[in-house]
């Protein structure tokens, strides 16, 4: 069953067009890789999709009810978590302090936000640091945060933003477990944008690739590495003709 | 606040219980003098004052330079009904909260759309605007003469008492809803604003939730003022140092973002400011009676380089230090 549709969406800024004509249908309880070169428009997908940014034509579809102009709490609530590339922890409370505050969107209680509060803790490995500030949270914690504070809202669909950007190789495999539990235990829907090409590839059950803001393929994982557009795109034409190889 | 989860849930705690025994005594250790009966009734509006301020700017991140607006509004809706209509301003303790919540509601349509700086210009002018409005308008509100009226009780201890439960309501109710999901919310929004949409909330709702309570508790400050001084002017109760930087003040120097700071800096705001207006009872020489601006204005430098989470807010740090340097002097 498809649970995010994407209608040929088009975002333009002005002359530049960052979104071109997109479509895409995520299906439950797979894990859609989004990947592309810097500035081809993943995470203004994103944004397009829990409204940060108008849309400038197209439309947005979850479990078939359109979204589109809906504001962003609004379609936080119906069911899309997102997490932020550059972290936004709520600094100044403590890491148990943020994601309540997250599961206070289910609940109108203190004890029943902090009891689902204390689940997420314990799934994405915060128990330790749980009583310290975000704001003082190394990276590693920040983004393991980032993932916790969307859980907390009980969303549908995870839109998960360079979640494993910036971690060393320990923190990068608890990231990897923690994604894949997301889906494997909690069934929760995941697209997830990403460079580290060890992430994207070892958990995406499929990948669609953009460069400049236009889909360029869609696919397994090993199809999308092996495409020719995708190599140029990343790694320019000469070495996609042979050309560096080569010489 | 982050020590301490689990005594979350709300409750009167027994230091809390102390302070509030403690100021039902203070009026009649001071029993001798109605003159410092006098200045503890003005820590009492001045804790409403402050604490208004703090859910407003130190929990929702909605730094108001304006609180005189709310304050003035809440004044003139208790003493405009008096003299027009001779209608008791005692009435006022239920308008005066519920008109400036109105007024909040209006002025929060225009100030909402602006963020950090820009709404703090906002509510400072609209302040401004308010002040020179009443000022001028003869008609409505006798401008520059003010209203005078009678106060009911020649005796302090009637006054202190209802301005006692009135202060408590204020931290208390403002307690209470920081232990709840509004609580929660509110200081997301001041936290991160993008960050709490994403997270499901409703950002302008609780940004409008904070102001009502906020406006509601500095109307209630500005109707107990009028009750209690008998007179107001717009230059008075919508003074932009004495009342809006001064509520600033108050808070910054408790503890912008606790629950008691605005209550400690308002006793530390009205000890200082007496002790300097009347040059420190008589004993010092007159001009040190025309410093209190300066030495509360060196205060606010010297708290928000030194300690800037206020003298509640930065507590551990404070004993941390004192217990260092009394380790040194021991050497």
């Amino acid at each position: 069953m498809t649970i995010l549709r994407l209608e040929k969406l088009t975002k333009n800024f002005g002359g530049l067009t960052a979104v071109n004509n997109i479509s895409l249908e995520v299906q439950e309880g797979e894990i859609l890789g989004l990947i592309g070169p810097n500035g081809s428009g993943k995470t203004t997908i994103f944004n397009l999709i829990n409204q940060y940014y108008k849309v400038s034509s197209g439309k947005i579809f979850l479990e078939d009810v359109e979204i589109t102009n809906l504001k962003t709490y609004e379609i936080a609530r119906l069911g899309i978590g997102r997490t932020f590339q550059v972290v936004k922890p709520l600094k100044r409370l403590t890491v148990e302090e943020n994601i309540m505050a997250a599961a206070f969107s289910n609940s109108n209680s203190f004890n029943a936000a902090k009891k689902s509060a204390k689940e997420v803790i314990d799934f994405c490995h915060l128990r330790d640091v749980a009583h310290m500030k975000a704001g003082s949270l190394p990276i590693g914690g920040r983004k393991r945060l980032e993932i916790a504070k969307a859980l907390a809202t009980k969303p549908k669909v995870l839109l998960l933003d360079e979640t494993a950007a910036g971690l060393n190789p320990t923190e990068l495999d608890t990231a990897i477990e923690i994604i894949m539990k997301i889906r494997d235990d909690l069934g929760i829907t995941i697209v997830i944008v990403e460079h580290i090409m060890k992430v994207i590839m070892n958990i995406s059950d499929r990948i669609h690739a953009i460069a400049y803001g236009t889909t360029i393929t869609s696919g397994k994982p090993e199809e999308v590495a092996k495409n020719k557009t995708v190599i140029e795109s990343y790694l320019g034409s000469d070495y996609a003709s042979g050309g560096i190889a080569n010489a | 606040m982050s020590s301490g989860l689990k005594s979350r849930s709300f409750q009167i705690t027994k230091t809390e219980w102390y302070i509030i025994i403690a100021f039902i005594l203070l009026p009649f250790v001071f029993d001798f003098s109605p003159y410092f009966q006098g200045l503890l009734i003005f820590v009492l509006i001045w804790v409403m004052l402050g604490s208004s301020w703090n859910l407003l700017a130190g929990y929702t991140g909605l730094v108001s330079f304006g609180h005189a607006a709310y304050f003035g509004i809440g004044a003139y809706a208790a003493a405009l009904p008096y003299y027009h209509f001779h209608i008791s301003p005692w009435w006022g303790l239920l308008t005066g909260g519920l008109v400036a919540v109105i007024f909040g509601y209006l002025l929060g349509i225009v100030v909402f759309r602006l963020r950090g700086p820009y709404f703090a210009l906002g509510t400072l002018a609209s302040a401004e605007i308010l002040r020179l409005i009443f000022g001028e308008e003869d008609w409505l509100t006798n401008g520059h003469n003010g209203i005078l009226y009678m106060t009911t009780w020649v005796s302090k201890y009637p006054y202190y008492f209802i301005g006692l439960i009135l202060a408590l309501g204020a931290v208390f109710s403002i307690k209470a809803i920081m232990n709840s999901k509004a609580g929660f919310y509110f200081l997301s929004i001041r936290e991160d604003e993008d960050a709490a949409e994403a997270l499901g909330i409703n950002a302008k709702k609780y940004k409008n939730i904070s102001t009502v309570i906020s406006t509601f508790w500095a109307g209630i400050a500005g109707a107990f003022y009028m009750i209690y001084m008998g007179f107001i002017d717009p230059e008075v109760v919508f003074a932009l140092h004495n009342i809006s930087i001064i509520t600033i003040l108050v808070g910054i120097i408790g503890g912008v973002g606790t629950i008691w700071g605005p209550a400690l800096g308002a006793a530390v705001m009205v000890i200082v400011q007496e002790m300097f207006r009347s040059a420190i009872f008589g004993l010092a020489p007159s001009w040190v009676s025309r410093m209190h601006s300066l030495v509360f204005g060196l205060l606010v430098i010297f708290v928000i380089l030194y300690m800037a989470g206020g003298i509640l807010g930065d507590w551990n740090l404070i004993t941390k230090k004192l217990k260092f340097l009394k380790r040194n002097q021991g050497k």
